[in-house]
């Protein structure tokens, strides 16, 4: 059993969940938290299957090269995301920023197992990571975060609205939420145009309280969507604790009541969540409808730059980054394989030079001119 | 004693029906919960069930008679153990039967006295035919479905139902159910669905079945289809149409009456299309599908059972942004939209009478606002009114009020003048309800106003 201060050493990452209080209230779900289906919760709740097959094969068998280029993808979110609260710090950030670092694997991990000719994504506010996973220039995501007229939003997004439909990436979503229908009717679109497509709709542990999730999910389930829900469940709806904010917080369990299917994921291991991609993405493109993913990670920073993170103890937070790093992780799994030290320093030492240049570039280039302030507004002209 | 079986009232706005059919005769001995007549609605076949026991003494109205007023006398029951005898009693004020469903739906319609100047945009010798707004907006969208496969409809009710209020009667027939998509009650969610639809390239129309409970839904209309082109430097487009029936209906109360054009109008970033007549609601709501910008659609319930002219054209599109004017006058200027244009027509006919030549203008699209057709007629009339089914606080007419001070000031002879509903919730007191909404006496009486007589 977890505690603030002594979260448990559980092999999937459930930290700081504060279970005393939730046990008292009589949980059965909640009462055996080492255990990711206890074997008494299987009677009421079947819709597992997905889990199972997971179960069966977890780590996703990668190439050298394959693992080299998850490594290489999240390192780049990793320092971009550094850098970018270097520049906040300066000031050249302004308003809100939302870091992803902790949970790189999760947007690796999944967005890798996707077929980019086809399948769409849709995410909230904490979106750098989910743009890199893509491949697009850092310093077109870094000019948008300093809000110049080269940032992919032409700097009238900023941090939490960027977005790319070249690559089907639709954004960058500020309330928190919303984008779990707007990623329905992506999923609608891709039915409608029979273009063999799916979405992939990620939200928080606090968006999975929010009504409109729920509507999602019937409607999804009702019409057989092609869509993957995710809940990044980082532990923390900006200061409050799943503990302290959700009846339910095995989030893959919240489905059941729509039919859909859940899995609950390691996060912070990319090749397990990959693994778990390939079930999903599998299921839902063979017309099966939707499924709800539940990916276990830990966000290091606050919930954007302005949160000081009172509400968690220092400790808790190097227990994550010493014990379950999804970087590091990957890392030990690498040299286990024969790569050297020297080799993944080298790779590091080109992405701190990327991620500078990135920066450069995003100091420098001009803010928008004055006029397109009025630009973009509408489409046509009436 | 003889009781009278009088035309119910089976919706909200019912004012007259027609008798389908009997299905009971004269002598025929009547159970309470007995189906004894179906009538047809301006919405909907009801059918209208016996409440008291007796035998039906005497058929008033034949079957097949239509425009039968709500409270006409259709029938006579006898009650038990008496003998059949005429009608005698004084007919009592109506009492509507209670109403079920939110009934809906057409077959009889309201001709409007010829609608005086035609669309500018229409050719002056086309050739028009008389339809109900309703049937106007169900020909747009059945027209823009079959012109672009990208096109659909979603909302509540509006396939196998035909519509809540039968604006999109045949549509699943002709379509399917694929393109005519029934949802759940769950507006957020589905007009969230709907924007994200448009994202992902179809050309979504998002009927609500009225515009209260797109309250629900405002998140998504105003935070992720009017913002999302502007926040992404104009990569993400966002076709889509939300419609449906707005502001006030008849009777049903605060929760279910209220005039959201204003609220709509405020936001950059949408369009806001509130369209009076049958040929504007037809040219509009095609323009309103092909924009590539998200549009609000505000219809009128009290007015979908209203016939207009609309003009016998293959394609029928009217442009958005764009004023009309709806009767040409010299001495004062009478601004509208949507149910008050109507009013406004009625008020510059009377005014007419008593020597005042009023110009009548509908402002159709209430975002991007025709400000030069409101001060060019101000420029012509130095005076002006607006009328609007609404409330006056932050309304259109106050945005119109501004126009005119920033940029006619030097064109006015007289105050602007708002004749707007009363600033209170709408109340349902059939009095109060009166009261509370605007109407031609206090148009006039406006008008009347700033002409000084």
């Amino acid at each position: 059993m977890g505690t603030l201060s002594d979260p448990a050493p559980v092999t999937l990452v459930r930290p700081a969940l504060g279970l005393e209080g939730i046990t008292a209230m009589a949980k059965p779900s909640n009462s055996s938290d080492t255990d990711p289906i206890a074997p008494s919760d299987d009677p009421d709740f079947i819709l597992h299957s997905l889990q199972d097959a997971f179960e069966k094969a977890k780590r996703f068998e990668a190439s050298e090269e394959q693992m080299l280029q998850f490594y290489e993808q999240m390192l780049l979110i990793r320092r971009f995301e550094e850098k970018a609260g270097q520049l906040y710090g300066l000031g050249l950030i302004g308003g809100f920023c939302h870091l992803y670092i902790g949970q790189e694997a999760v947007a690796i991990g999944l967005q890798s197992a996707l077929d980019n000719d086809k399948d769409s994504v849709i995410t909230g506010y904490r979106d750098h990571g989910h743009m890199l996973a893509y491949g697009i220039d850092p310093k077109v995501i870094m000019a948008e975060l300093t809000g110049r007229e080269v940032g992919i939003s032409k700097g009238k997004g900023g941090s939490m609205h960027m977005f790319s439909t070249e690559h089907k990436f639709y954004g960058g979503h500020g309330i928190v939420g919303a984008q779990v229908a707007l990623g329905g009717g992506l999923a609608l679109a891709h039915q409608y145009n029979e273009d063999g497509g799916l979405c992939l709709a990620y939200f928080g542990d606090g968006a999975a309280n929010q009504g409109q999730v729920y509507e999602t999910f019937n409607m999804a389930a009702l019409w057989n969507l092609p869509i993957v829900f995710v809940v990044e469940d980082n532990q923390y709806a900006m200061g409050t604790s799943t503990a302290r904010s959700s009846a339910e917080t095995r989030f893959y369990r919240r489905g059941t009541s729509f039919r859909i299917p859940g899995m609950e994921v390691n996060g912070m291991d990319v090749l397990e969540v990959r693994a778990a991609a390939e079930v999903a993405f599998k299921h839902v493109r063979e017309g099966k409808g939707p499924v709800l993913m539940e990916l276990n990670t830990y966000r290091y920073r606050g919930h954007s730059m302005s949160d000081p993170a009172k509400y968690r103890t220092r400790d808790e937070v190097q227990e994550q980054r010493d014990h379950h790093d999804p970087i590091e992780g990957l890392k030990k799994t690498l040299i286990e394989g024969g790569k050297t030290e020297e080799e993944l320093k080298a790779i590091d030492k080109a992405i701190r030079a990327r991620v500078a240049e990135a920066a450069d570039f995003a100091e420098n280039s001009p803010e928008p001119e004055p006029s397109e302030l009025y630009t973009d507004v509408l489409v046509g002209e009436y | 004693m003889a009781i009278e079986l009088k035309m119910p009232a089976l919706s909200p706005t019912m004012e007259e029906g027609t008798l389908a059919k009997w299905l009971k005769a004269e002598g025929d001995p009547i159970e309470p919960g007995d189906i004894i007549a179906e009538i047809e609605t301006d919405k909907a076949t009801m059918e209208f069930e016996a409440i008291d026991e007796g035998v039906l003494s005497k058929i008033v109205i034949a079957e097949g008679t239509e425009n039968v007023a709500v409270g006409t006398v259709i029938a006579m029951l006898d009650g038990e153990g008496e003998e059949a005898s005429p009608a005698s009693a004084p007919t009592p004020a109506p009492t509507p039967a209670p109403t079920p469903a939110p009934a809906p739906a057409p077959t009889d319609e309201t001709p409007v006295s010829a609608t005086p100047a035609a669309a500018p945009e229409v050719p002056a010798d086309t050739s028009v035919t008389s339809i109900s707004v309703r049937e106007a907006l169900r020909d747009a969208m059945a027209e823009e479905m079959r012109a672009d496969p990208r096109v659909f409809v979603m909302g509540e009710e509006v396939a196998e139902y035909q519509g809540a209020y039968k604006v999109t009667q045949g549509l699943l027939d002709e379509f399917g159910p694929k393109r005519v998509i029934d949802t759940p009650i769950t507006e957020y969610g589905f007009a969230g669905i709907g924007t994200g639809a448009a994202m992902g390239g179809l050309r979504p129309i998002v009927e609500f079945m009225t515009f209260n409970f797109a309250m629900q839904a405002i998140d998504h209309i105003v935070n992720s289809a009017a913002k999302t082109n502007y926040m992404s430097g104009g990569q993400m487009r966002c076709p889509v149409v939300f419609r449906g029936p707005n502001g006030a209906a008849s009777r049903v109360g605060a929760q279910h009456s209220q005039n959201y054009g204003p609220w709509y109008a405020s936001v950059p970033g949408l369009i806001v299309i509130a369209p009076y007549d049958s040929s504007d609601a037809k040219g509009l709501l095609k323009a309103a599908i092909r924009c590539e910008d998200p549009v609000v659609f505000l219809e009128n319930e009290l007015v979908y059972g209203r016939s207009f002219d609309v003009p016998d054209l293959d394609d029928h599109v009217l442009p958005i942004g764009k004023a009309r004017i709806m009767r040409e006058g010299s001495d004062v200027t009478i601004v509208s939209y949507s149910i008050g244009v109507g009013l406004a027509l009625e008020a510059a006919e009377t005014l007419a009478g008593e020597g005042i030549d009023a110009e009548v203008i509908d402002l159709r699209t209430l975002r991007p606002l025709d400000r030069d057709a409101i001060l060019t007629s101000l420029a012509k009339t130095n005076r002006l009114v607006i009328a609007e089914e609404g409330w006056p606080t932050c309304s259109i007419a106050s945005e119109v009020v501004a126009i005119c001070m920033e940029d006619g000031f030097d064109d006015l002879d007289a105050p602007v003048l708002r004749v707007c509903n009363e600033d209170v919730p709408l109340p349902y007191a059939a009095n109060l309800e009166n009261m509370a909404i605007i109407d031609t006496a206090r148009i006039i009486e406006a008008v009347k106003k700033v002409c000084y007589v």
